[in-house]
């Protein structure tokens, strides 16, 4: 239920965008800010249907000791927010690789041209997906692990809907083609300032809660959430320092210029996959890895010299991005140096995860979420190995600007990101809606293995393409000339990228098939199956 | 002396040892502090306080 004043602050921002819009003399402006019109003005007449003056019902105790009543409300939204922006990202992914693979087929102008379509595709992924997995993911697990009630009442709704209203401006953004143009970090100032209000209301509300706090310890899941918090604020405000040619205008202009741009830009790049897509995923992992398993983290030591050594590591990876360039030469041996030492604490991280299960592998065999989280952590180690190996100068060399590097991120965002994902939903949502179990563990199986196949599809397709347009750039003859001329080197990718297309098409249907489930599961309903490692044919 | 060499042969000399004692501090504060490992036990059983 909303109350009237939300009504009245929705009203308000709807206006102050209209006036916005009809002062600007940019027509790119006033396009966005009236799609921002009608999106507010949407809101406030949802908003207006489902206010109330009545006085608030007593909530009623959720907890042994009787007197704290989680906010969960807000993380049951965070969690349809999730399946249905990770429905769109993937979608968008099949599209662009489809563009790829068929550009003259898949030749939308001018809105869905490939190059609008790609950061919408990353940050439909990384902020919509993810940032609402971790959004949803970081209330439930700091309550619980607190024993206490998110704090700053309804600040909590505000970071959702504002979340949410910044992905909005992001994405129809970059459809209008309106981009700063840096990687993972597209949306223009307005857009930036809009998130820094968001974010900074993020932090009041998870920091607030772990400081009201009944319990001594703060978790260590929570130590990785505070992390990506804190880190994600640090990285946007310097990566987007950039001034307005007008207050009424798109375009701004970049405080850095030159190497130090992009030294910027990538060191706020590697670290949104160091905090955001690995620390705060990290975080799921060390709640809902025992939480499922029904017993506690292998290691708790080594959890603590896991975050201490990720967290002063990875911040300065960044410039392995950027080797063989005007970048100066020990910055760039400094970036792989601390590449190849993050390996450590990234297994030593896997290990942990992965000895949790120590004395419960059976239910490998017969809990599927346990089989994600398995799978999750493995394609974990799987490119934390892979990623520092690719940061040594010479094998860069022949990986760099190639599909390889490509395949190296979706191993990492589908395998590890998405699974782990997946599967700390599947754990969350019968308790979230008081179901005693999931639709079905079947589905989350059949979600297991469609997605699995499709990332080892992926990978490995990547990995051969990769190669071989590294192996064909630098294919020299005997005169000293370029053997293949570009396009070459591109028309040879054209199998690789329907096998990737195929892929992402697997992967996508795994994400529907959840779906469906979670819906079911809302809706209180038990599908009757054979249960899971029971042998099928006896049942037949 | 300019502001960049000031911070720079600050973050050469001072600012990595003070980084680098306080990761080996908070990595030997974790294993060696007294009952370690009871403390350890306790703070890894905090998520089945709660269902």
């Amino acid at each position: 239920m909303t109350k009237i004043s939300h009504v009245g602050l929705l009203a308000v921002a709807t206006f102050g965008a209209l006036v916005l819009a009809g002062l600007s003399p940019d027509p790119l402006f006033r396009l966005h800010f009236g799609l921002i019109t009608a999106v507010l003005l949407l809101g406030t007449v949802v908003a207006m249907r489902f206010a109330t003056v009545a006085p608030k019902a007593k909530p009623v105790a959720k907890t042994r000791d009787g007197d704290v009543e989680y906010m969960d409300e807000v993380i049951r939204y965070g969690t349809i927010a999730t399946l249905l922006w990770g429905i769109a990202g993937f979608l968008i992914g099949v599209i662009v690789a489809a563009q790829l693979t068929w550009p003259a087929l898949f030749n939308f102008e001018p809105f869905f041209t490939f190059g609008r379509m790609r950061p919408l595709h990353t940050s439909a992924v990384i902020f919509a997906f993810g940032g609402n997995a971790l959004l949803a993911t970081s209330f439930y697990c700091v309550q619980r692990t607190s024993r206490a009630r998110l704090f700053g009442g309804d600040l909590a709704w505000f970071v959702f809907w504002g979340y949410q209203l910044f992905i909005v401006m992001a994405a129809t953004g970059y459809l209008l083609g309106i981009t700063q143009g840096k990687e993972y970090a597209e949306p223009e100032w307005y857009v930036d300032l809009w998130l820094t209000v968001v974010w900074v209301a993020y932090l009041v509300v998870f920091l607030g809660t772990i400081l009201m706090r009944r319990e001594p310890h703060i978790y260590v899941a929570n130590w990785f959430y505070l992390a990506m918090i804190i880190t994600i604020a640090m990285l946007h405000l310097v990566n987007n320092a950039a001034i307005p040619i007008s207050f009424l205008a798109t375009k701004s202009v970049p405080v850095w210029a030159g190497v130090q741009d992009a030294l910027t830009q990538w060191w706020y790049g590697h670290n949104a996959v160091g905090f955001f897509l690995t620390a705060g995923f990290l975080g799921m992992m060390y709640y809902f890895v025992p939480k499922q398993a029904e017993r506690p983290v292998y290691s708790y030591r080594l959890s603590i010299a896991h975050f201490w050594s990720l967290i002063f590591l990875y911040i300065w990876a960044g410039p392995h991005h950027l080797h063989y360039t005007a970048l100066p030469d020990w910055a760039q041996t400094l970036g792989m140096v601390f590449s190849i030492m993050l390996w450590m604490p990234s297994w030593g991280g896997m290990i942990n995860g992965l000895m949790t299960l120590n004395g419960a592998w059976d239910k490998v065999r017969t809990d599927p979420i346990i089989r994600m989280f398995v799978i999750a952590l493995a394609f974990y180690g799987m490119s934390t190995f892979e990623g520092p190996m690719m940061s040594i100068k010479a094998v860069n060399s022949l990986s760099h600007y190639t599909d390889w590097t490509i395949g190296h991120v979706h191993s990492g965002a589908l395998g590890w990101v998405g699974m782990v994902s997946f599967a700390s939903l599947y754990y969350m949502v019968p308790k979230l809606w008081g179901r005693p179990r999931l639709y079905s563990l079947r589905m989350i199986n059949w979600h297991f293995w469609l997605a699995t196949v499709g990332i080892v599809i992926y990978a490995a397709a990547l990995w051969v393409s990769g190669i071989t347009q590294g192996l064909m750039w630098r294919e020299y003859d005997a005169q000293g000339y370029l053997v293949y001329s570009f396009v070459e080197s591109v028309a040879v990718l054209h199998p690789y990228y329907i096998a990737r297309t195929i892929a992402g098409l697997l992967y996508l249907a795994g994400a529907i098939i959840m779906l469906v489930n979670v819906v079911q599961t809302i809706r209180g309903k038990e599908r009757q199956e054979v249960p899971m490692g029971s042998p099928v044919l006896a049942a037949a | 002396m300019d502001t960049y060499s000031a911070m720079r042969e600050f973050a050469d000399s001072w600012g990595l040892l003070a980084m680098f004692l306080f990761f080996i501090g908070a990595n030997a504060y974790v294993f060696l502090r007294p009952y370690a490992r009871n403390i350890a036990d306790n703070a890894a059983s905090i998520p089945f306080k709660e269902d």
